[in-house]
């Protein structure tokens, strides 16, 4: 793989990491408030994915969807001041941390009720068919969705349509507290695709070059109209559901397991036999830069002083980000009648009395 | 002028935004090869093709997400229920996807999505087939909502709606798509919201929408001969009202009658009784009264269920009560 795109990558896993410890810690000391999905642990899915993909493609994600929007290019100042819930938010404030929308780049939302995001996609990819252009629609969800009817309902269509939607599964093995041996009947997930027909892969989710191969394989087919595509990638959140939740549902040596494979770690070289602390997850820490830049040293993909660079850059993202959101105004009544009526300013509802 | 079916007015509506703007398509159970479970896609699919007229499955919640997916993207798609019991389905899509994505966007996403369906009591169809549930989508900010009582009416707000950017329901009726009307296809709408005075008087004010309104002139007839002088008011659109033109009415008359075919208890016609005492507490000489749908489901015997919604003997029952009132 090409050096340049191994950097981006690592960087913008780096990025996602970062960020979210330190939304994280923005929440801890009461700048956020409401629910708090984070991502870490998973990066190496939405980084592996959307790396493939093409700046025309769109992107449906959950409530978990920081990442996946930062990846796509949403200024991380303005995704951290949406989470703070502020008017310089990419949604003006109005939707939070589970509802991130970026017209501009195609990002079509964050959805806070599991299962949305099957039909949004199929509709926007009937839209690309619709008018014969080469794009692909990326939809995100959770192993916890598929027990949903518009998983299947939207498959389906998908299928029977030939639409060009890649189905990118986030298997991280629990629905909020329940761990998929005690939510699905089939715990392999990308077995329920061929009820469909659709060509589905399970990949380790881990390991952001899998996944990326997997990802730029399954959207050539879709742009090769060969219709919808399914990617079960096997992963696993180190925190609980939301900052709400402890996680203490989960067995240590299950979460362990899953740490020792860090996916950051195995960006720069695949099953890093480590257990690390929980400072040392926070990768803006120094432990962190040193594990780095020891895995780039033995794999040669980058020195140490542009692992050091990497770290140094989007730790001062994050900080900005940060600081940004917190000098951001709120919103006002008039942004929120604004936003609400902002698709009407054509139009006239009723004529005025005479 | 010519006379035309409601179903053939919305027939015309959706063929003339068709082919006027190619983002403009059609999906829903049997819309494609069969025209349509009430014939208003008749013909649409010959002339447009599968793929701006599809047959879906029956899958409402999910096509009905496909609809707000293609109109995130750029298209404009008009989604027919087959009737309004199945929209209870896609709730998930009209309350949690239609109604809140062009808000929660911060105004970035419009949402240019039709939503057809018919409403209200048929005949003899059973309780599941023949509910009235705008009072559900009333309450949902977000939604507008237009109930065409004319094929005029009909083909106007059709043709509104599909223009508008905003998410429309287009709530018709099952027993008003072979009911005939004069329909002029060059005239000019009035705003699509606006309420319509259909007959004046001086007596009183019925305010009536859907196939309650041409009930409410039928009984606005017999009051005539009785010396009694009922305004009607169609509403035309439930999500906004035209508060103005019903206060203007009320100002006149100092007497209000809602009529209703939804359930009484907190149905559509609460909210009119709720902020027309609040505007014209005033101005009123009597109680606001309802006629409306029983608080029941909806019985399967023929007699039994014309009695459970309003006849036109209810409502000149009621407007005499009210009229003769100090």
């Amino acid at each position: 793989m090409d050096r340049s795109v191994m950097a981006a990558m690592l960087r913008d896993m780096l990025l996602a990491r970062a960020f979210e410890e330190q939304a994280a810690q923005e929440y801890a000391q009461g700048n956020v408030a409401g629910f708090l999905h984070l991502y870490p642990g998973e990066e190496a899915v939405a980084v592996g994915v959307l790396h493939a993909a093409e700046p025309g493609d769109y992107v449906v994600s959950t409530y978990r969807e920081h990442v996946h929007a930062i990846v796509r290019g949403v200024p991380p100042r303005q995704v951290m001041a949406e989470i703070f819930g502020k008017k310089d938010g990419i949604s003006g404030g109005m939707g939070g941390s589970m509802h991130l929308f970026d017209r501009e780049r195609r990002f079509l939302g964050g959805y806070a009720i599991v299962g949305e995001t099957f039909p949004i996609a199929v509709g926007a990819a009937y839209a690309v068919a619709y008018r014969k252009l080469p794009e692909a629609v990326i939809c995100f969800f959770g192993d916890g969705a598929v027990n949903q009817g518009t998983f299947h309902e939207s498959l389906n269509m998908a299928a029977l349509w030939k639409l060009p939607v890649l189905f990118v599964c986030e298997n991280n093995h629990y629905q909020i507290g329940t761990e998929i041996h005690r939510h699905s009947a089939m715990v392999e997930v990308h077995k329920r695709a061929c009820a469909y027909g659709i060509p589905a892969e399970k990949v380790d989710g881990m390991d952001v070059l899998t996944v990326h191969g997997a990802a730029r394989r399954a959207l050539e087919r879709v742009r090769a109209g060969d219709g919808p595509q399914f990617l079960e990638c096997e992963t696993y959140r180190y925190r609980g559901h939301s900052m709400a939740d402890p996680g203490s549902y989960r067995p240590a040596v299950e979460v362990n397991a899953f740490v020792a494979n860090d996916p950051i770690a195995a960006a720069i070289h695949h099953a890093e036999p480590h257990y690390p602390s929980a400072e040392e997850l926070q990768c803006v820490g120094p432990d962190c830069v040193h594990r780095f830049t020891e895995h780039c040293c033995a794999e040669g993909h980058l020195d140490p002083a542009a692992v050091e660079q990497l770290r140094q850059e989007v730790g001062a993202i994050v900080q900005d980000a940060a600081a940004f959101a917190r000098q951001s105004p709120a919103p006002e009544m008039v942004d929120v009648q604004a936003a609400f009526l902002r698709n009407r300013r054509f139009e006239t509802l009723m004529e005025d009395p005479q | 002028m010519t006379e035309l079916l409601y179903w053939q007015a919305l027939n015309r509506a959706m063929d003339a935004e068709m082919a006027a703007d190619e983002t403009v398509f059609t999906l829903g159970e049997d819309v494609g090869l069969y025209g349509g479970t009430y014939r208003v896609t008749e013909g649409l699919m010959a002339k447009y093709g599968e793929w701006r007229v599809r047959d879906t499955p029956i899958s409402e919640n999910s096509f009905t997400g496909l609809g707000i997916g293609a109109a995130l993207t750029g298209l404009r798609p008009v989604v027919e229920i087959m009737t309004v019991n199945f929209a209870l389905l896609a709730m998930d899509a009209l309350v949690n996807m239609a109604a809140k994505i062009p808000f929660m966007s911060g105004g970035q996403f419009p949402m240019p999505l039709v939503i057809r369906m018919p409403g209200g009591v048929a005949r003899q169809l059973g309780a599941q087939h023949s509910q009235r549930l705008e009072h559900m989508l009333m309450n949902v900010p977000g939604l507008r909502m237009v109930v065409p009582a004319t094929p005029q009416d009909a083909y106007w707000q059709l043709r509104q709606a599909i223009r508008s950017d905003d998410p429309i329901i287009v709530l018709e009726h099952e027993l008003l798509y072979f009911s005939k009307g004069p329909m002029d296809e060059s005239a000019v709408a009035p705003a699509m919201h606006q309420a319509m005075v259909r007959r004046r008087g001086s007596a009183l004010t019925c305010i009536a929408y859907s196939r309650m309104a041409s009930l409410a002139l039928e009984a606005a007839d017999t009051l005539a001969q009785e010396g009694i002088a009922m305004e009607v008011i169609d509403l035309r659109s439930l999500s906004p009202i035209d508060w103005q033109t019903c206060q203007q009415s009320v100002e006149k008359t100092h007497r209000l009658l809602i009529v209703e075919e939804d359930c009484r208890f907190a149905g559509a016609g609460a909210e009119m009784a709720a902020t027309l005492q609040e505007r014209c507490f005033y101005l009123l000489d009597a109680p606001i009264q309802r006629v409306a749908g029983m608080d029941i489901p909806t019985p399967f015997n023929g007699a039994m269920e014309a009695a459970s919604i309003p006849r036109s003997a209810d409502i000149i029952a009621a407007a005499r009560a009210l009229t003769a009132a100090a």
